[in-house]
């Protein structure tokens, strides 16, 4: 069908554009901020002309807070997180859709139960658990009175501890374990037409099988896609590496980007601090760029 | 090559019952197609032989080994489904030759064995291609190689002509035809459409309702219908069938109008009785011949080598396949000539065949 609506296109292109100026505002602000020296980036209101410190800035940025490892430890963790998450949901959506066992809708509640439950809300447990991954097993030890029978029999006192602090486990492991990804891989496998399942059958693939030559990879756009939100949502994170890690060994870019904002009474060298953001979302950026394409198609369309 | 039984085979899903104690016997080598209205039953009787459905009853053995238990690997079947199910990311070759690499067959033996099947199929070409790029029929193809590259017992068909179009399908009715005849592999072959049945069927099971109606040769079933089902479904146009009751010397047909005059063969007295003609078996002479119904024509449905001809019985529609050159005007009369060795007959209530009749041409009612 074609339409001539000119007006129409006019007022929905002006509208678009709208956004897009709001939404690219703040980042071209960053980027000339980053460029000026520490007058003119006091000035009000501040020029909207770049200036010409933009390198000095970007060198002072990553050697006052130390990105370097920080940015690998960021890419280690958003890595892990969005590998984790691809694997686990893709693993658990399979269990969900192609096996009859006996409570799988209780599994599937408990799932899908965790979606109303983000790490925020469960931040003080998690990080008990975190702190010790063995407290519950203790617990049933200590509730049971096997670890009394054990203390009396050998005289070992049982105290199992296993901390994940200042780990990359321990930043990795809770943001993997949550159900977005389940539901994504659920509704993509059941798409998948019953026949290909039962030609698989047919040609001698057991269950494994069928999982790796076949659902694998006919999801590789899902897979792409749910990477890449996990990756951003990884990078992104501050309360909880904030929370977890004392140790500058483990900071990741984001949080230690706080570093670089200038203290009350201290001197204000927000091109500095702006400079460091330019350098901290750029991977993400770049990520986004690469996949969006892939994005996409992995969270609209089904296999053509 | 494997012969197969089956033995009272059950299907119920819950409460419901699919299949009522289904027996059949497939030799070795044999083609059999299994015919029958959507939803009688048929496609599930197959995928209980493939082993993709449980079996509720009964016993199915292949080669005299029960395979009630067995997955569906372990059976040596391989089938061709109605929508290809070739899986979408593999190239044809990949797709053909899937089954021997979860087999393990080495990569060498696999090309060329994947080769030769190519080869019969005609689809050397095409091997580095993916099944988005290939036409219906070339997909159909594919599907076949994937099934015949394992070379097993059974091949096992469900329906895989029903999504391809009319010309396409006569092709490749005829290359699976062929095919069997050079492989002559133990084949079941599962559809609705009749004349697909009729021409591929060594032995032809027609079921319905989750029953199996008759077992025979297509021949067989065309010319003596076991029951007043198989007699409507198989042919067409669809058999005229006329109602009648079993009266003292005969048959009164149509609520008296017409009577046929006949022994009555033990049946007593007000028994219902259905007469069954086919409309290829009835020939038009002019209306007032001796002998002959009178009828009014309703409609004329040209096929080019020959007419259908649909006219007014009594108020009961009844329709004449004819391949003379004759037009009759809608609203002419007519008259219909029927012999008595082209009647069948079916018990009203319960559709079997009956054979007591000795019947005569009918008359016109006194």
């Amino acid at each position: 069908m074609v339409e001539r609506t000119p007006i129409l296109n006019f007022v929905t292109h002006l509208v678009l554009f709208i956004g897009f100026l709001l939404a690219i505002a703040p980042f071209v602000i960053v980027v000339i901020a980053s460029s000026h020296n520490l007058k003119d980036v006091n000035d009000v209101p501040m020029s909207l002309l770049p200036g010409s410190d933009f390198w000095l800035n970007i060198k002072t940025a990553w050697t006052t807070a130390d990105l370097g490892p920080k940015l690998l430890n960021s890419f280690i963790v958003a890595t892990g997180v969005a590998a984790g998450k691809v694997i686990i949901s893709a693993l658990t959506a399979f269990s969900i859709v192609y096996f009859r066992y006996p409570g799988r809708t209780f599994i599937f509640w408990l799932i899908f139960v965790t979606l109303m439950l983000p790490l925020e809300v469960r931040i003080v447990p998690t990080y008990a658990v975190v702190a010790n991954v063995l407290t519950p097993y203790q617990a049933i030890l200590d509730v049971t009175g096997i670890s009394w029978l054990i203390e009396k029999v050998s005289g070992v006192q049982v105290s199992l501890n296993l901390g994940l602090l200042n780990s990359y486990p321990g930043l990795i492991l809770p943001l993997v374990a949550t159900a977005t990804g389940t539901f994504l891989y659920r509704q993509f496998f059941l798409t998948i037409p019953d026949e290909l399942t039962e030609a698989a059958r047919m040609d001698g693939a057991g269950a494994l099988r069928f999982f790796i030559d076949v659902l694998l990879p006919l999801s590789r756009t899902n897979m792409a896609a749910l990477g890449t939100i996990m990756f951003l949502y990884a990078w992104n994170q501050y309360l909880w590496p904030l929370l977890i890690t004392t140790d500058q060994s483990h900071a990741m870019a984001v949080t230690e980007l706080k570093q670089l904002i200038p203290n009350v009474g201290g001197i204000p060298e927000w091109n500095i601090a702006m400079a460091g953001t330019l350098i901290v979302m750029l991977p993400p950026l770049i990520v986004v760029v690469a996949m969006q394409r892939w994005i996409v198609r992995g969270l609209i369309a089904t296999e053509k | 090559m494997a012969s197969i039984t089956i033995r009272d085979v059950k299907k119920s899903y819950a409460k419901l019952q699919i299949v009522h104690g289904v027996d059949l016997d497939i030799a070795s080598g044999e083609f059999v197609v299994i015919l029958g209205p959507s939803g009688c039953g048929k496609s599930t009787l197959l995928r209980m032989i493939a082993g993709l459905e449980e079996i509720s009853g009964g016993e199915i053995a292949i080669d005299g080994t029960v395979v009630n238990k067995l997955e569906p690997r372990e059976r040596g079947c391989a089938m061709v489904f109605q929508n290809y199910a070739l899986y979408p990311h593999m190239s044809v070759a990949q797709n053909i030759g899937y089954s021997l690499k979860v087999a393990g067959v080495p990569a060498a033996e696999r090309q060329l064995r994947v080769q030769a099947v190519a080869r019969t199929l005609e689809l050397e070409h095409l091997l580095d291609r993916k099944p988005m790029a290939l036409s219906g029929g070339q997909r159909q193809r594919v599907a076949m190689g994937r099934a015949m590259i394992r070379e097993p017992k059974v091949f096992l068909f469900d329906e895989p002509l029903s999504n391809l179009d009319a010309k396409l399908r006569v092709q490749m009715r005829s290359e699976i035809r062929k095919l069997h005849r050079r492989l002559n592999a133990t084949s079941v072959f599962v559809t609705h459409d009749q004349v697909e049945a009729m021409t591929l069927a060594d032995r032809l099971v027609v079921m319905n309702g989750g029953r199996v109606e008759q077992v025979g040769t297509p021949a067989q079933i065309y010319s003596r219908p076991a029951s007043r089902f198989v007699a409507t479904f198989v042919g067409a146009p669809a058999m005229n069938i006329l109602e009648g009751t079993v009266d003292l010397d005969g048959l009164s047909l149509l609520g008296g109008s017409r009577r046929l005059a006949m022994a009555r063969a033990g049946l007593p007295v007000g028994t219902k009785v259905a007469m069954g003609i086919r409309p290829e078996a009835v020939r038009l002479v002019a209306p007032g011949t001796a002998g002959a119904l009178d009828a009014t024509v309703d409609l004329v449905e040209e096929l080019g080598a020959g007419r259908v001809i649909y006219v007014d019985l009594d108020g009961a529609s009844f329709s004449v396949m004819t391949s003379e050159a004759v037009h009759p005007e809608p609203g002419s009369a007519v008259g219909l000539k029927i012999s008595p060795e082209d009647m069948h007959f079916f018990s009203s209530d319960t559709g079997t065949r009956l054979e007591v009749f000795k019947a005569s041409v009918p008359e016109p009612a006194l």
